[in-house]
């Protein structure tokens, strides 16, 4: 079930996930072009459920406020290009850093807590940050939102409201994640996540400061959020507070467990998969929810480790 | 005599309560580098919480413990592991969904920086002593009960510890099993330190060099298995007045 020590089998899933990102590149140039937005758009908030999973796939901890983090990278980008006139270039690297602040800040307060009393704890704090968002309204403009304009949308020459771009940059965002996944994953720190998803106390009791690398893991896992929250914002112009609502610190959840918690491409599949379910049943039907919904119950029954898990398991037990 | 010389591992007055109830009382113990110790009491007399207390998994209400001439009272668990203790637990404690040798792994790797050669080397001779090196790649939670109670020692050795403690190490082995597991405790004293929590009087007297009885959270006796056998107040403990 877990990935074993080795070069071959660390080095045929790494070969399987590029062989992924070049499928992605390929079918730019032949998808339609309503399918290619959707796809630049799946691949960002695949990015926000890669960073989810970082937390709860491989060590274990189940936040349900993880749309602060997405929300601090998302307004950490487009406040200071609105209101400072920044560049996307600086506004990216403070976008970056509130994820970094806000993640180092809430994990080292929430992770006081464990079990259900972090999925609270983690709730109220995205709670509150949604309010806050809500409160400074003047500058946020609340639900409403604001948009970035096209002309400000330009990083290192490219226009990033072309869909081209958009959707390369999508891709590279979302390889540098993958091979982020897949790194930390196969290092040593990765390992001991793990180990502390599956046995806390033992870990502890082999020598490893645990309270230390859950930590670390809130803070990778939050600014991965925040970085796909940025993303967000620069290559689709808006910024709501809709994104730092609670309906958005299940998505990823959702996304994760339908792809595969622990596994690096379950993520991505994971939000292929309900993105297009919502959208093809919404094309016949005003009850999509309903549909999504019992689809959603049916997998959690039959397929418990998810798509990619299940795969793994039957087919190929070497993918990270 | 040890003592002459400092104790390798000491414990000074420490009790641990539990809200209203004490489960451990003011024990002083001291233990010698290279002794292999066994801890025995009736069910309930606060071995498990007072060996709790020594490797940090338990913090002490009062008092202090010494380990390697230092005062590791407020030290957290993970960084007296990392000082050379190790510790099994009394309910098997292991990764079930990770393969024998990624547990070892675990237990090991961080000793030897980036000496993969040397975690390799280490993972197969700590499973070797345990009679499970041919079943390196198998899931642990697959093997049973009691290959999984040697796994957990495996790992324990594999950190190559000043100080290793066993809670209630033969708890599920069968009569095979246990004779190799004495022979194991033997030859591992004279290189370190072992605490043995264990219920089983035979592998206590085989293998300690000295025994300390806790009763009611206390210290009732401390002596050689022969002293210990002998004594009449550690009779009562276990037996009870009236058949004494």
């Amino acid at each position: 079930m877990i990935e074993k020590a080795g070069m071959t089998d660390a080095r045929k899933s790494l070969y399987f996930h590029l062989g992924l990102i070049g499928a992605l590149f390929i079918l730019q140039f032949i998808l339609p072009a309503y399918h290619h937005g959707n796809l630049a758009r799946i691949m960002v908030l695949a990015c926000y459920a890669m960073g989810y999973n970082i937390l709860f796939g491989y060590t274990g901890l189940l936040s349900l406020g993880h749309a602060m983090f997405f929300a601090a990278g998302m307004y950490g980008m487009g406040l200071p290009m609105v209101h400072l006139g920044w560049t996307p270039e600086p506004a990216l690297i403070s976008a970056i850093a509130a994820g970094v602040v806000v993640s180092a800040g809430i994990g080292f307060l929430a992770l006081r807590t464990s079990g259900v009393s972090f999925m609270i704890v983690t709730l109220m704090f995205a709670q509150a940050g949604f309010l806050t968002i809500l409160y400074f309204g003047e500058w946020t403009r609340g639900d409403e939102g604001f948009v970035i304009k096209q002309a400000e949308r330009v990083m290192a020459g490219f226009d990033l409201s072309q869909p081209v771009n958009r959707y390369n940059a999508a891709l590279i965002l979302f390889s540098i994640c993958l091979l982020l996944t897949i790194r930390l994953v196969h290092s040593r720190f990765g390992r001991v996540m793990i180990a502390i998803r599956e046995n806390e106390e033992r870990t502890h009791m082999l020598g490893y400061d645990v309270h230390f690398h859950k930590w670390m893991a809130v803070i990778m896992s939050g600014t991965m959020a925040a970085l796909a929250g940025a993303a967000y914002a620069l290559l689709f112009g808006y910024a709501g507070a809709t994104f730092a609502s609670v309906q958005y610190s299940i998505f990823p959840l959702l996304w994760v467990l339908l792809g595969g918690a622990g596994t690096a491409l379950g993520p991505f599949v994971g939000t292929l998969f309900m993105f297009y379910l919502i959208d093809l049943s919404s094309s016949f039907t005003t009850a999509y929810m309903l549909i999504a919904g019992l689809a959603l119950v049916l997998l959690t029954l039959f397929l418990p480790q998810g798509l990619v898990g299940e795969f793994r398991r039957k087919v190929v037990p070497w993918l990270s | 005599m040890a003592v002459m010389t400092t104790p390798h591992i000491s414990a000074d007055g420490i009790s641990r309560h539990f809200g209203g109830l004490i489960a451990v009382d003011q024990v002083d113990f001291a233990v010698p580098r290279g002794e292999i110790r066994a801890i025995i009491g009736p069910n309930g007399a606060g071995k498990s919480t007072f060996v709790g207390m020594l490797c940090g998994r338990i913090p002490v209400s009062a008092g202090r413990i010494m380990f390697d001439g230092k005062d590791v009272t407020a030290l957290p668990a993970h960084k007296r592991i990392r000082q050379g203790i190790a510790y099994t637990f009394q309910i098997t404690s292991i990764y079930g969904r990770l393969s024998l040798q990624d547990n070892v792994r675990l237990a090991t790797s961080w000793r030897w920086g980036n000496d993969e050669r040397a975690i390799q080397n280490t993972i197969e001779e700590s499973l070797e002593k345990v009679g499970l090196a041919d079943r390196m790649d198998q899931m642990a939670g697959d093997l049973s009960y009691g290959h999984q109670r040697l796994l957990e020692i495996a790992m324990g050795i594999s950190q190559h510890p000043q100080l290793l403690i066993l809670d209630e190490p033969t708890q599920g082995l069968a009569d095979s099993e246990i004779a190799g597991f004495v022979k194991l405790i033997r030859e591992l004293g004279g290189d370190m330190t072992i605490l043995l929590i264990e219920h089983n009087m035979n592998v206590v007297m085989d293998t300690a060099d000295q025994i300390t009885v806790l009763n009611l959270g206390k210290v009732l006796a401390t002596g050689t298995p022969a002293d210990i056998r002998a004594n009449r107040e550690v009779q009562i403990a276990y037996l009870g007045e009236t058949h004494a």
